[in-house]
């Protein structure tokens, strides 16, 4: 057993005991290379199925392929997928874009209290229709209690204080210093009402496990990835206004493994262009304290 | 930060007592292998020489803002460094005594640990805890580094002394270290480079010690264990495959093999391996996530143990005796319900005694505990309120290791030593002969659960004598029957007379009245029915016999009367003052709930 293979049964195993214990459960896939292996992961876990509705946080500045390339692979895949936005916030122009909030504030709103308001049912959740291929609004409106979610430990400081299955307040809050004990493949599985746990199945995984794991599964990804000419491709997806591309010439997968294994980037944090970020004073952890991806 | 490609991958804790140096370890570990990102060390010393603190190579690790505040590393954050054969996760397991859950997620993840103890200082209370808990954690590759020599004089005499007394302390936790090696954290003496200040020592350093280590190789050699996680008919797309789906444990199987599920003591044989993007395979090992499909259609369940047919069996009881660390803010005490997690079966339990608590700092027994504390360290027995099918510590250790649950956390964990007997382990063995002579027909149980629109259940109604049990049952059973449903009502007097007319009716014969009851009944739902059942007073003890022979999933209490006259407790009470309309109301309801009757569209 190779180490891709270690990690893939691993994940396979977590994500088999989400679906076991979470009625309401819901993966998040932001449509970037991360989320999807844990899609393509799901499908591996329940042989070819994937039992549990997708949500998207559409903030409506992701990039157009982004989109597309969601709803093919929805179509193709048999996906239960739904996205949620906060509508009010994009009415009233609140966003970055519009130029009325900082950086930080619009992810606070398009990310991460769309979100809370999509788990908890608060707000609209907008379900795909295979048949009609268009989204309409779900009459569910049920909180979802496991929410598993593609973050890993080596992408950035605050992921690796996460456990596989880690709680969260009421508030969507993570009490970093306060998480329960996990050892033997054992989780934590119960929780209480109005609590959630958040569950990360790729917590082991690195940058380069990812992109060869996308490799020898050969799973489909976006082009945003890649370089198609000009010297330079996406190294991580978010919306439009607030992500740079990075100077490579790699062209395909094979080519970003190679530029990874020879150390192009080893010194160089993998969301550098993610502009919210370095607001942050150069981690996600108070944003992730309120409930961010 | 993203890692340089290599080919190995191990993951080490780093455990002992707060303030023998780990962090200044790794600290040093992570610049002296060249593993620290470009100016990363400059600028750790820069704002040092700011703030005006002096540098300590502990600050290196402090990730996030607010640890730097309080001093320590807050929990098992993950650094990573490189040697000529491999990379390292070095998982850092904090000493501060607070922190021991983090210790034990950390250490539980990691295939090697390093345990450092100060020269000066010698063995504290967390080096014995952590020494104790590694051992019981299963990690069996371990270095000792006797730390801080600076501060004895690089004195081979002390370093003697003390490797002495660990050794025979290690040995008492059933910790065999590889080696013992001297160092000093803060000036990097023999942890990447051999230290020039300690000539007499002629061992490895801590990296050449490292990779020695091999990476522990899934137990494909062992007998076959595989815990079901869950039994999977996605109908999605034509799919009509019904696949046993869990993570193998040790063993290996392939197609064709008999298999039996306990506790339930099913069999069936191995029809297909099963797998999404891969090529068709006819065999699985230790370590995969996989799924097979069954030659004969049966019931199995989450939470029970597959095996080979061909392999040694694994225990089964309601009662073990364990060896256990807690972690809970509050003790572990009797007569109070805890969860048991075994793999994937959660089951209620009950500490039944304390043997002996452990006490970490001095690892001697504190007698007559009748709890256990908050980190300590203890052997009891414990009990369950059905049976489990797992293997004792000294055979199998994987499938030996449990987990407490304690409202709604993992509040303690431990290994079997011990399976004790129960008092339906007679009715247990009974039931494993019976299942495996049992003649299935050509029908399966979903079918038939199909054509009826029910699920197959026992429903018990018990309470005190003189109450109207019986009255409700049939008023019940008629109701359903009128609904469609094949339903059948069962005096324990039409049992009496007849199936147990060869054995008399005195009191030491009860449970074997219980057993051929159970028996009748279980037949009854093979054939598909919702059986109800009335019996006047039915204890914990009945109850448990009646689970040992019909799947306890597949019962249904209901205690009718004010009265509670045993100890049993039920699913549902009803009230004498209670209209009978209400009462079945309820019944129903709940049947419907339960989906043993199916709910109309």
């Amino acid at each position: 057993m190779d180490h891709l293979e270690q990690l893939e049964n691993r994940s396979i195993h977590i994500l088999r005991e989400a679906y076991a214990n979470f009625r309401q459960l819901c993966m998040l896939w932001s449509i970037g290379k991360d989320s999807t292996v844990m899609l393509w992961l799901a499908r591996k876990a329940f042989f070819g199925h994937v039992p549990f509705p997708l949500v998207h946080i559409d903030t409506s500045f992701k990039i157009p392929e982004m989109i597309a390339y969601r709803d093919k692979l929805a179509a193709e895949w048999h996906l239960n997928l739904m996205y949620g936005q906060n509508e009010v916030a994009l009415a009233e122009h609140r966003t970055y874009p519009d130029g009325a909030v900082d950086r930080l504030t619009c992810c606070g709103l398009l990310k991460t209290e769309a979100l809370r308001r999509t788990l908890s049912g608060e707000g609209p959740r907008y379900r795909f229709n295979h048949a009609t291929r268009t989204y309409e609004r779900d009459r569910n409106t049920e909180p979802f209690t496991g929410v598993i979610v593609g973050a890993r430990a080596d992408e950035e400081g605050s992921r690796s204080k996460e456990r596989y299955f880690s709680p969260r307040t009421t508030q969507s809050e993570w009490e970093v210093q306060d998480q329960p004990p996990e050892f033997w493949n054992q989780y934590k599985t119960e929780f209480a009402p109005g609590t959630h746990v958040r569950i990360h199945p790729l917590l082991d995984w690195t940058e380069l496990n990812i992109w060869e794991y996308i490799g020898r599964e050969q799973i489909p990804t976006v082009s945003l990835y890649y370089n198609h000419g000009d010297g330079t491709r996406y190294r991580s997806l978010g919306c439009g206004p607030c992500t740079q591309k990075v100077h490579s010439e790699a062209r395909d997968v094979s080519e970003i493994i190679v530029e990874l294994r020879t150390g192009k980037f080893s010194h160089i944090a993998e969301r550098s262009g993610r502009a919210q970020d370095k607001e942050d004073g150069g981690g996600l952890e108070s944003l992730r304290r309120d409930g961010y991806m | 930060m993203t890692k340089l490609a290599t080919e190995e991958r191990m993951s080490i804790v780093i455990v002992g007592h707060v303030d023998h140096g780990k962090s200044t370890i790794i600290g040093r570990l992570l610049a002296d292998s060249h593993s620290l990102p470009d100016g990363k060390l400059e600028q750790v010393k820069e704002l040092c020489a700011r703030t005006a603190k002096p540098f300590e190579y502990a600050f290196l690790l402090d990730a996030l803002r607010d640890e730097r505040a309080q001093g320590i590393t807050i929990d098992s954050a993950r650094v990573f460094f490189r040697t000529a054969r491999r990379e390292y996760i070095v998982i850092d397991a904090p000493g501060h005594i607070e922190f021991l859950k983090n210790m034990i997620t950390g250490a539980s993840r990691a295939e090697a640990a390093l345990l450092v103890i100060d020269a000066q200082e010698g063995v504290q209370e967390n080096s014995r805890r952590h020494g104790y808990m590694l051992a019981m954690l299963g990690i069996k590759q371990c270095v000792v580094l006797i730390n801080k020599m600076d501060l004895v004089g690089f004195d081979q005499a002390e370093y003697e002394k003390l490797v002495k007394s660990l050794t025979a302390f290690l040995a008492q936790v059933n910790i065999t270290p590889a080696c013992f090696i001297p160092v000093s954290g803060r000036d990097g003496d023999n942890l990447a480079d051999a230290s020039t200040r300690m000539p007499w020592y002629h061992g490895p350093t801590v990296l050449q010690a490292l990779d020695t280590f091999e990476p522990e190789a899934p137990p494909v050699g062992l007998p076959f264990r595989l815990r079901v996680q869950d039994v999977y008919k996605f109908t999605g797309q034509g799919d009509d495959r019904r696949i046993v789906a869990g993570t193998i444990d040790s063993g290996q199987i392939s197609v064709g093999d008999r298999l039996v599920f306990l506790p339930s003591g099913k069999r069936s044989s191995v029809k297909s391996i099963e797998a999404f993007n891969r090529p068709t395979q006819t065999e699985a090992s230790a370590g995969w996530a996989t799924g097979v499909t069954l030659t004969e259609q049966i019931y199995v369940a989450r939470g029970e143990l597959a095996v080979r047919e061909s392999d040694p069996l694994p225990q089964v009881t309601t009662r073990l005796r364990v060896s256990l660390f807690w972690l809970g803010q509050r003790p572990l005490e009797m007569r109070k319900e805890y969860a048991l997690k075994m793999g994937a079966a959660r089951i209620p339990m009950r500490l039944e005694s304390v043997d002996r608590v452990i006490d970490a700092s001095t690892l001697a027994a504190r007698p007559n505990a009748t709890r256990v504390e908050r980190h300590d360290v203890a052997d009891c027995v414990l009990k369950i309120g059905k049976a489990v099918a797992f293997d004792l510590a000294s055979d199998l250790p994987v499938t030996s290791r449990f987990v407490i649950v304690d409202e709604y956390d993992i509040r303690g964990g431990g290994i079997v030593r011990e399976a004790l007997p129960d008092q339906q382990g007679w009715v247990r063995e009974k039931v494993l002969v019976r299942n495996s002579k049992w003649e299935r027909g050509s029908i399966p149980l979903e079918r038939r659960a199909e054509r009826f629109n029910q699920r197959a259940t026992l429903l018990l109604f018990t309470g005190p004598t003189e109450t109207e049990r019986k009255a409700l049952a049939k008023e019940l059973e008629g109701r359903l029957f009128a609904q469609g449903k094949v339903v059948y009502f069962l005096g324990i007097g039409s049992v009496l007379y007849g199936v147990d007319a060869d054995i008399g009716r005195q009191r030491e014969n009860r449970l074997e009245h219980m057993r051929r009851l159970a028996e009748v009944a279980n037949i009854m739902l093979d054939a598909g029915m919702i059986l109800i059942v009335t019996a006047a007073e039915l204890t914990t003890e009945d109850l448990e016999v009646i689970r040992a022979a019909v799947e306890p999933e597949r019962i249904e209490t209901i205690w009718v009367g004010d009265r509670m006259t045993t100890d049993l407790e039920c699913n549902l009470y009803v009230s004498d003052g209670e209209g009978r309309a209400e009462a079945l109301e309820r019944i129903e309801t709940r049947l419907k709930d339960l989906g043993v009757v199916y709910r109309p569209w």
